[in-house]
């Protein structure tokens, strides 16, 4: 990383949980020109939500 | 990590069993394993906790024995890792609650007592069941099951949870008819509740489906759960309404419908970070900034914030990265790096010269095919020039030998034998790029998934197959051609079209981000609805918040607004719509490149209850209208669900249960002595909104359910009203006598069509706008740089609209942070030669990305779109003339591939 200035802003974020909340965050920002930093605890993302059959009102497969 | 093949052979040989979290303790797992079949990063991981080797030290190792790839490294080591950031956003947080503290339903000591969430598991086909509903006690089919609400939420007594999960009722409704979906019609299924809470879009549809396909829907608490026979079959004893009798019912397996809390780990790493936390745990924010917490720079998102569903969750996480995006605007693209590539080789004039490298996968492919002779055969095949083996052709060292390979050789077409094309295409099309080739000049054989691992049983016949595999992508690749990116110069400036606080904040989250913003308001003045309203139910005041909006709206640099404007006309694609605004009679263009849609909902009207006919007779705020009036009433009564929830208008309009009882609340402070009675068919105060029910409760506002069957009678008498009621649970009419009545009417569209059909926009059966998916996409239009926001979409409180807006603000910008974007070659291509006009595969296209052109003396003749084109294919396999063509799967290509193969 580069040096800077102390008061300068940086132009990257921590997304702390990686389940579809911070999946989407991450993304957003990085599709925006931020760099991202995605910390998940887990050895794979996905969160609660990979775990899920189907998800509701459409009954879509959650994967 | 990198080096993981993902072969399996390390779960394989692992002695160590474990408990398997992802099947919630239903199935077991080895120490070394993949969490589950569609994980990403798609890797082995060791579970130090089970491993022979962290357990005693020094022994077994069998997996670093056998992996093939040798990515297995006993000594790596945890380190601390310091990062700079400019924010923070806080996800990720939250546990099932754990029903085994109720000993009443003795989910710790009956098998058949399963929670939801253990449920999902079992409903899933990668489960472990394979999705075979079936009893755990004796591993017989289960037939009758009955889910049990609220475990866990709206509950003083047991647990300290006051708060609705806002999706248990979904999920329950969900579960029951998936359930009978695997287990057929012998299947049944009743949902034991407090109130149903399908608030959301397309829910009460969905309620009323399960409704038809037999779900019985019983509103009873039940109290406990007892064994019935030795075989585990279940027996629950509740309260039925209709006959007034307690009846016992069995069943084969009871479902505890959990609700959420807080994770325990995301709330301690909130607390040292110094956050504060509302009365139940979650990060505590305040309505008008919903995912800002207490600490500046650090946002949260999802359900550390509190019970929501998927679609709300990326919602808020597409508002965080907006608020996270907006305060470091000015340091946008200081740390993104581009990658760059040598100039492309003109390869157009050249013959085919094809190299081939046919991987060995360790021995997943070379284990069970002979890698060698399908590395000869593909030698004799026409145009080939150059073939290798590799044990691994995707390492590193592999990529750079390639790289070498493709220059020496002057090779201009490359495939790959190996893996899937969804994993790997990607790395070999950068490898190709670095030597100069253009990334379409690839093609992959898939003889590891699709021949290796389905054919182990027989080398011979699947070096067979992987020949035939071989042949295939050669004949494919010598027919393809290079295909250029397609690069969409975007004008940077948004069009927000509605100005209530939805589009407010949509227009100013992108013009603080630096992007120049029109917002075009059909009246006079901005604020939309809010106007109307004082306080959010979080107690805070509209007034002053619409004020200060207004205010910065007018004032920004980067804003204009049109009032008394009206959208006309539209036309264009992503980064480049040209939009016609009416505007104080002056016809203007707008051009812009995306396109937010904000343009709100109102109040309906009814011709219930005396509404219009008696001025005691209100609806919505039109109740405060005259505070000097209510002051003074003895007894005001609210009905509910006025147009909501019935034929007409099938759906709950979300906001009528909590704003009435916030109205009641306010009254009843102003003047204790008031009677207050809530006439409603269900309450639906979900999330923690449930605390002001609690509250309307206790301070004596009387709730009385009402059936659609037996709406409550309204009649003048004297200087009141009477309202004649029947209450289900006495079994009995009652009589209220009151002065005043208001009325929670459906929340209805406004009337958008003709906007929907500038833009090319669905509307659903309620005539509320489409997102692209009702989970995953849920501000996005299914036609790229257009989004929607707000009540347009479907009725909220005005926290979710802001939500929402900063939601789409957040999408938006992920579109004109740069001057042009890259968007997928592989599109169709028309030959307006062989086109007749007829215009079928414009109507086909989901995408608008078909435009019927008038060409002088010829008709119609139909034009591709590239930027709107998502290269599906459905134009050209519709066209009678064979006209439409698909880039990189043309018919010749297909064709080609097909006829080596047979």
């Amino acid at each position: 990383m580069t040096k800077r200035e102390s008061n300068d802003l940086i132009g990257s974020v921590m997304v702390v949980g990686g389940g579809i909340t911070g999946l989407q965050s991450a993304l957003d920002l990085a599709e925006s020109g931020y760099y991202v930093y995605l910390v998940e605890k887990s050895p794979a993302v996905g969160g609660v939500m990979a775990q899920l059959d189907k998800t509701f009102p459409t009954n879509d497969c959650a994967m | 990590m990198e080096k993981c093949i993902a072969c399996g052979i390390c779960a394989e040989k692992c002695p160590a069993k474990a408990v398997d979290e992802f099947n919630q303790g239903l199935a077991t797992r080895k120490a070394a394993y993949l969490p589950y079949a569609q994980a990403v990063p798609f890797k082995y991981v060791l579970d130090p906790g089970r491993c022979i080797y962290f357990k005693k030290g020094g022994r077994c190792k069998a997996c670093e024995k056998f992996c093939p790839a040798g990515a297995i490294n006993f000594d790596e080591k945890e380190e601390i890792v310091k990062i700079e950031v400019g924010s923070i956003i806080l996800t990720g947080g939250f546990r099932p609650f754990d029903p085994s503290r109720f000993d009443n339903y003795q989910y710790s000591t009956l098998p058949n007592v399963v929670s939801s969430i253990e449920f999902e598991r079992i409903l899933s086909a990668g489960g472990p069941y394979a999705g075979d509903v079936v009893r755990l006690s004796d591993q017989r089919k289960a037939r009758r099951i009955a889910w049990l609400q609220c475990v866990g939420s709206r509950d003083v007594n047991r647990c300290d949870n006051e708060y609705c999960s806002s999706v248990c009722c979904m999920y329950a409704i969900k579960e029951a008819m998936v359930a009978k979906e695997h287990i057929g019609d012998d299947f049944v299924g009743a949902i034991f509740y407090m109130d149903i809470r399908t608030y959301g879009k397309g829910f009460e549809r969905y309620l009323e489906r399960a409704k038809s396909e037999g779900v019985r829907f019983i509103r009873s608490r039940v109290h406990t759960i007892t064994q019935a026979d030795e075989t585990g079959t279940l027996k629950i004893e509740y309260y039925l309404e209709e006959s007034g009798k307690v009846v016992e019912e069995e069943f084969d397996m009871v479902v505890l419908s959990v609700g959420m809390e807080p994770a325990k780990p995301a709330v301690d790493l909130a607390k040292n970070l110094g956050i504060r936390l509302n009365q139940y745990n979650f990060v505590d924010t305040e309505d008008f900034l919903p995912v800002a917490t207490s600490r500046p720079g650090i946002y949260v998102a999802g359900l550390l914030q509190g019970c929501k569903d998927i679609p709300q969750c990326v919602m808020e996480a597409s508002a965080a990265a907006c608020a996270s995006a907006t305060s470091l605007a000015p340091s946008r693209g200081q740390l993104i790096k581009e990658h760059v590539f040598p100039k492309e080789n003109d390869v157009t004039d050249e013959g085919p010269r094809i190299g081939v490298f046919v991987c060995n996968c360790g021995v997943n492919i070379g284990g069970f095919a002979d890698v060698p002779a399908i590395a000869e055969y593909a030698k004799t095949l026409p145009n080939v020039v150059y073939v290798e083996e590799n044990l691994f052709t995707c390492s590193q060292d592999t990529q750079e030998k390639m790289v070498e390979v493709i220059r020496e050789h002057a090779l201009n077409r490359l495939v790959v034998a190996a893996c899937s094309p969804k994993t790997h295409e990607a790395l070999f099309q950068e490898t190709i790029r670095k030597a100069g080739l253009n990334q379409h000049l690839f093609e992959m054989a898939n003889i590891r998934n699709q021949c290796t691992w389905v054919h182990s049983d027989s080398k011979e016949t699947a070096t067979e197959k992987a020949k035939d595999l071989v042949r295939m992508a050669i004949a494919k690749a010598s027919l393809l051609e290079p295909i250029p990116d397609v690069v969409v110069e975007i004008e940077r400036s948004a069009l927000v079209i509605g100005g209530g606080v939805a589009g407010m904040n949509a227009a100013l989250s992108l013009a603080d981000q630096g992007f120049p913003t029109t917002i075009v308001e059909k009246s006079s003045v901005l604020g939309g609805n809010a106007r109307d309203i004082k306080e959010t139910w979080g107690g805070k005041d509209v007034n002053k918040y619409l004020s200060d909006l207004v205010n910065r709206v007018e004032s920004h640099p980067r804003m204009e607004v049109l009032l008394n404007a009206e959208v006309t006309g539209s036309s264009g694609f992503i980064g480049n719509f040209e939009t016609e605004v009416l505007h104080k009679g002056e016809a203007r263009i707008i051009k812009h490149g995306v396109g937010i849609i904000a343009t709100g909902a109102r109040a309906s009207s009814t011709d219930e209850y005396l509404y219009g006919k008696n001025p005691r007779v209100t609806r919505w705020h039109e109740l405060e209208q005259d505070p000097d009036k209510i002051r003074n009433a003895k007894a005001v009564a609210f009905i509910l669900c006025v147009g909501s929830r019935d034929e007409r208008r099938p759906y709950c309009s979300r906001l009528c249960c909590t704003t009435s009882i916030t109205q009641a609340i306010h009254l009843k402070e102003q003047k204790p002595d008031m009677e207050i009675f809530i006439l409603y068919r269900d309450i639906r105060t979900y999330g923690e909104k449930e605390a002001l029910y609690r509250k309307a409760r206790e301070k004596g506002i009387i709730f009385i359910r009402y059936t659609p069957e037996k709406k409550p009678i309204v009649n003048e008498v004297g200087d009141g009203l009477e309202i004649r009621v029947f209450d289900p649970v006495l079994q009995r009419d009652l009589l209220i006598k009151s002065d005043f009545l208001n009325l929670a009417t459906a929340i209805e569209p406004s009337g958008h069509e003709e906007l929907a059909s500038y833009f090319k926009l669905p509307l659903d059966d309620d005539r509320f706008f489409v997102e692209a998916h009702a989970k995953l996409r849920p501000v996005d239009f299914a036609n790229d740089g257009l989004f929607v926001c707000g009540l347009a979409h479907h009725p909220k409180p005005i926290d979710e609209s802001i939500t929402q807006a900063m939601a789409a603000a957040s999408r938006a910008s992920v579109v004109l942070s740069k001057p042009s974007i890259k968007i997928s070659p592989i599109v169709a291509q028309i030959d307006s030669d062989r086109c007749i006009g007829c215009g079928l595969c414009a109507q086909v296209c989901s995408f608008g990305g078909i435009l019927m052109e008038e060409i002088e003396g010829k008709g119609y003749r139909a034009k591709n779109i590239q930027a709107s084109c998502k290269g599906c294919g459905l134009c050209a396999a519709s066209c009678p003339q064979r006209a439409v063509d698909m880039l990189h799967f043309r018919d010749r290509q297909i064709l080609a591939a097909v006829s080596a193969g047979i």
